[in-house]
């Protein structure tokens, strides 16, 4: 008999868990954001489409992410149980669900809603797989700097999806998830560096060190606190906005200050700013909803 | 645990016969679902749908 092609045992999960859904509805919800706060009033079901193809591209960003760095998450504990390191889907499946995945996530962004946003998602897809996760991942200790704008860009996309257009308030929260992304990612990679050295990515505390981790985490998060003010501060936000943004900025700067002052072995100070910097995101990104009053989405 | 090839071809184990079901009842769902996508967004649009993107 000769070899043949294993049959698959992979089961809805396994390509659902390929898509980072935790890493989908953030971008879903930022991206919601962007929607809501956007001065266009579309129809619910536009702006449903949109956000289901901002989803769907998402996970297909993921998915070629899981596709390309199945060696890597295969030497890493925090990965490694991940479907193509664990042999469920087969690296050639992962790659075709990826790239189907992306191209009608795309496509029907651009039919459904309009073509800005749906330009703008392609990017972003093509930006995460192939500038973030083939060349700089594995190629710089800025890897995460520069190919977080991936993960700023749906708050652009949702806006774009309202108004067909670009302006200063999308623009501004790309810039706070950007500078939101090297602290975030740092603290992690602080208490994990083990692990990313043994897959050879030279996150910045492998290639570095910490001390220099834990002050470019302190400088980036120097610019995010006031940065978060600025949607009160440019008048697109208000009041309760500006009040929890100043609360959770100084939070972040206290956090990232002990994560300065920490040293091994503690690493306290860095798990606490990790977790923190998750809800830090979405507190803000939450009150911008309510303080608009969800004024763009109902048509 | 694996499926084997005989004279008949490929023959699935049980577990790799429910992973096929459940996999293709997702792929008909998804495409069920971008069926009335289109469908209902083509009534949202109206006369719209004939404007070309570019």
């Amino acid at each position: 008999m000769g070899a043949y092609a294993e049959p698959s045992l992979a089961d809805v999960g396994d390509y659902v868990a390929l898509m980072k859904p935790r890493v989908m509805s953030l971008v879903v919800f930022t991206a919601l954001t962007g929607l809501a706060i956007a001065p266009v009033r579309i129809h619910p079901l536009t702006g449903f489409t949109a956000l289901l193809c901002i989803a769907v591209g998402a996970g297909a960003a993921g998915v070629l992410n899981m596709w390309y760095d199945a060696d890597i998450d295969a030497r890493m504990l925090r990965t490694a149980r991940r479907p193509i390191p664990m042999g469920r889907i087969h690296p050639r499946e992962a790659l075709t669900f990826g790239v189907i995945l992306a191209g009608f996530a795309v496509v029907v962004l651009g039919l459904l809603v309009n073509v800005l946003a749906a330009a703008l998602l392609a990017f972003t897809i093509f930006f995460y797989a192939v500038i973030y996760t083939i060349w700089l991942k594995r190629a710089t200790p800025q890897n995460i700097v520069i190919g977080g704008a991936a993960g700023a860009f749906p708050p652009m996309i949702g806006w774009a999806a309202a108004t067909g257009s670009i302006s200063l308030e999308p623009v501004i929260l790309f810039l706070i998830i950007f500078f939101w992304t090297p602290p975030h990612f740092w603290a992690l990679a602080l208490y994990r560096t083990e692990d990313y050295a043994r897959a050879g990515v030279p996150m910045l505390p492998v290639v570095k060190g910490d001390d220099v981790a834990r002050r470019q985490i302190l400088l980036y998060t120097l610019i995010l606190a006031p940065l978060g003010l600025a949607p009160w501060l440019l008048g697109f936000a208000g009041p309760l906005y500006g009040a929890t943004a100043t609360l959770a900025g100084a939070i972040m700067l206290w956090l990232a200050i002990q994560v300065w002052r920490e040293r091994r072995p503690e690493d306290r100070a860095s798990r606490n700013l990790f977790a923190f910097s998750v809800l830090y995101l979405f507190v803000l990104f939450a009150v911008l909803l309510i303080d608009r009053g969800f004024g763009g989405m109902i048509g | 645990m694996n499926g084997h090839k005989d004279e008949n071809g490929v023959v699935l184990t049980e577990a790799q016969k429910r992973a096929r079901r459940s996999r293709s009842i997702a792929i008909a769902l998804a495409l069920g679902g971008l069926v009335i996508l289109f469908y209902v967004m083509t009534l949202v649009k109206g006369p719209a749908v004939l404007e070309k993107p570019f």
